[in-house]
């Protein structure tokens, strides 16, 4: 049980801290959020910066330990976060190195890592949510492609993204989990249509994407025909592991800013007010203590975060929906601005308990899998 | 960075598992436990160093730390272990024969004092003077953890009052953990072995839910603790007793409804999780100073 860094560790975050003092300064302003173009420039314009630094391989490569320095720093430092290559990065990137072959892990994960390419995550369609293993997307071999039709929703980036990273059903007369596979498909192929997604926030952060004839070829598949569901396992996994090691340092600089403004603001003598704030303090901690402890795990074993991301997911998704209510009994009326400092982020936060995995199937999930409990009801 | 528990550590925590089975197996709880038999007890965890853990070896203690004592008091927590224990294990090297269990140390918390007749002394902050000459015994609503009540409270109550030891809350806080992870067991067991409607009752969502929330109050319990103990911050150790009281309380709670009619019985031992849960949530701090000793910290850096 330790909590100290190494040397070793100390040091990488000694080299990275008066790397983005220099770095940081030197970035163009951030572009307008309804400006995808702007969005991806700026976004992939900071990974080409990570890359030429030696900091792109981070979120694959490094230490788990170093990787969290990483997400500390940089969060501390308001260095941007992954945005436009969250995909890239996080999903199908991980997803390539871990499950693709030589030759796929040459031809996808260097463009992603020099900010050159911009992936999209088309899992969810309308009729697949929670139960996203009975997806209908179908892929049909035709010579030395597939030609998939269907739909996809709820993806993020499809405006600007260059790849697809697509489950799609193979089999589908084999159960429902075993008729599945995971295709790398190109966004400009001819036959996808992508329809901009008005959320609850007012903005088009998603997208529908129509699947009609898409030739998609058979090297472009990662992992065996109908071994896609297991491949995106190890997707899910990184997902609901440190992946929000970065928003949960955010979030505690956001709990930071919140109470100077109701010490300032006068909503500080309310003990109400001030003992929520106390708890998300202890809460937000906790969930920094979480990903250490999840961290030093991976670190141990060198495989994916495994089920344990799901205790993370399930408690940092509620706490980030409480921070931002906190937040806006100290904003008061200002709470009803959309302009309010954080109004944007008490929609926004509606979302994280129900994108990549709700609440309701991480419970399934912890129940079934790590308590052992029967399936079924 | 390793946060994870070293060999010693679990072969720490897996030899105080079969030490306490021993000393003290769940048939245990069945009977009153008199001051002869809490000393016999005692006797048996200072032999084993239980109390002597943090003392220097030289000072023939077992030279261990704050992260040891946690995963001890952790273990004691999961079978209900009673008596003084946080008192006489702080005492150890200050108060003679603590170290060795040959007395029991007892201590003031806010009005309350825990197992007074069964004692041999007190402790408390140098300087403040105890009157327990008054102290009055209340029915615990804790079969197994006697309470006085003080006339008045100790050294006017405020900050600085006896009790406020961050050392006592983070060894009650291990204790609420060990109880927590104990109670989410019990209920997982129960709720796969328990068949209503054709099937166990463990299969509903309903029920799984509960389970699965319990669980995650365990583990952010966990991590919170442990890292107070290796950190030794103050603030950090009142937010572990926080989410370790929290965690202790409603999953006793919870498994009390997992477990139906059965739950509410005397002969289920959830009852004494839940209740010796509360008796240790009353202890400083309590929710309420606890989050006041985290909000302190914040907004203070401007923003």
């Amino acid at each position: 049980m330790e909590l100290t860094y190494t040397e070793e560790e100390e040091e990488f975050r000694a080299r990275l801290r008066q790397w983005l003092a220099r770095a940081l300064p030197a970035l163009p302003a951030r572009p307008d959020p309804g400006d995808w173009p702007a969005r991806r420039a700026y976004d992939t314009g900071w990974q080409r910066t990570l890359y030429e630094a030696g900091y792109g391989r981070l979120h694959w490569d490094a230490p788990p330990a170093q990787r969290l320095i990483f997400l500390e720093e940089t969060e501390r430092a308001g260095a941007p976060y992954v945005g436009a290559n969250f995909v890239g990065l996080l999903h199908a990137g991980p997803t390539i190195a871990a499950e693709g072959t030589d030759e796929q892990r040459a031809r996808w994960l260097e463009p992603v890592l020099r900010g050159d390419e911009v992936w999209c995550q088309g899992f969810s369609e309308p009729g697949a949510g929670s139960d996203l293993a009975s997806l209908r997307t179908r892929a049909v071999r035709e010579g030395d492609d597939y030609l998939v039709t269907g739909s996809k929703v709820w993806t993020s980036h499809a405006e600007i993204a260059d790849w697809c990273e697509l489950l799609v059903r193979t089999d589908p007369t084999a159960p429902k989990h075993r008729g599945i596979s995971w295709l790398a498909m190109p966004m400009d192929a001819p036959g996808v249509t992508v329809r901009p997604l008005r959320t609850l926030t007012g903005t088009a952060e998603f997208a529908e994407v129509f699947l009609d004839g898409v030739r998609v070829p058979l090297a472009n598949r990662i992992g065996a025909e109908n071994d896609g569901w297991r491949v995106t396992m190890v997707t899910l996994a990184f997902e609901r592991g440190t992946a929000f090691a970065g928003e949960v340092v955010a979030c505690r600089r956001a709990l930071e800013e919140i109470a100077a403004a109701a010490r300032a603001g006068g909503q500080w003598d309310d003990p109400v007010l001030r003992r929520t704030l106390g708890r998300l303090n202890a809460e937000f901690r906790a969930l920094w203590r979480l990903i250490q402890w999840n961290a030093s795990k991976a670190g141990a074993t060198g495989g994916p975060p495994g089920t344990g991301g799901s205790v993370l997911k399930l408690r940092y998704s509620r706490a980030r929906q409480e921070l931002y209510e906190a937040a806006a009994l100290v904003a008061g009326d200002g709470g009803l601005d959309l302009d309010g400092r954080w109004t944007a982020d008490r929609l926004t936060s509606l979302s994280y308990t129900i994108a990549a995995g709700t609440s309701q199937i991480q419970r399934n999930i912890i129940a079934e899998r790590i308590l052992g409990l029967p399936k079924g009801g | 960075m390793d946060f994870r528990l070293t060999e010693d550590q679990r072969a720490l925590r897996a030899g105080t598992r079969e030490l306490l089975a021993r000393l003290w197996p769940p048939e245990a709880l069945r009977e009153p436990v008199d001051r002869a038999r809490l000393r016999g007890l005692w006797r048996a965890l200072g032999d084993a160093g239980v109390f002597a853990l943090r003392l220097p070896e030289a000072a023939g203690g077992v030279g261990l730390g704050a992260a040891e004592a946690v995963l001890v008091f952790e273990e004691a927590g999961r079978v209900l272990l009673p008596g003084p224990l946080v008192a006489t294990h702080l005492a150890a090297g200050t108060v003679e024969g603590a170290a060795t269990g040959e007395s029991v140390v007892t201590r003031v918390d806010g009005e309350l004092v825990a197992w007074l007749e069964a004692a041999d002394r007190v402790a408390g902050d140098p300087g403040l003077d105890l009157d327990l000459t008054g102290a009055v015994p209340l029915r615990s609503v804790d079969p197994l953890t006697p309470l006085h009540r003080l006339p008045r409270p100790a050294a006017g109550g405020g900050a600085g009052a006896g009790g406020h030891d961050p050392a006592a809350a983070l060894l009650t806080a291990a204790e609420q953990l060990g109880s927590a992870a104990r109670t989410t067991e019990s209920a997982v067991r129960y709720a796969g072995e328990r068949e209503q409607f054709g099937r166990p009752v463990g299969s509903f969502q309903a029920v799984k839910h509960l389970c699965a929330e319990m669980l995650v109050r365990v583990e952010i319990a966990r991590v919170a603790v442990y890292a107070a103990a290796v950190t030794g911050d103050p603030v950090e150790i009142a937010g572990a007793k926080l989410l370790a009281d929290e965690a202790a309380v409603l999953g006793a709670r919870d498994c009390v409804q997992v477990y139906g009619g059965m739950g509410f019985t005397w002969e289920a031992e959830v009852h004494l999780h839940l209740k010796r849960a509360w008796t240790r949530a009353r202890t400083w701090p309590v929710a309420a100073a606890a989050e006041e000793i985290e909000a302190e910290t914040l907004g203070v850096g401007g923003g």
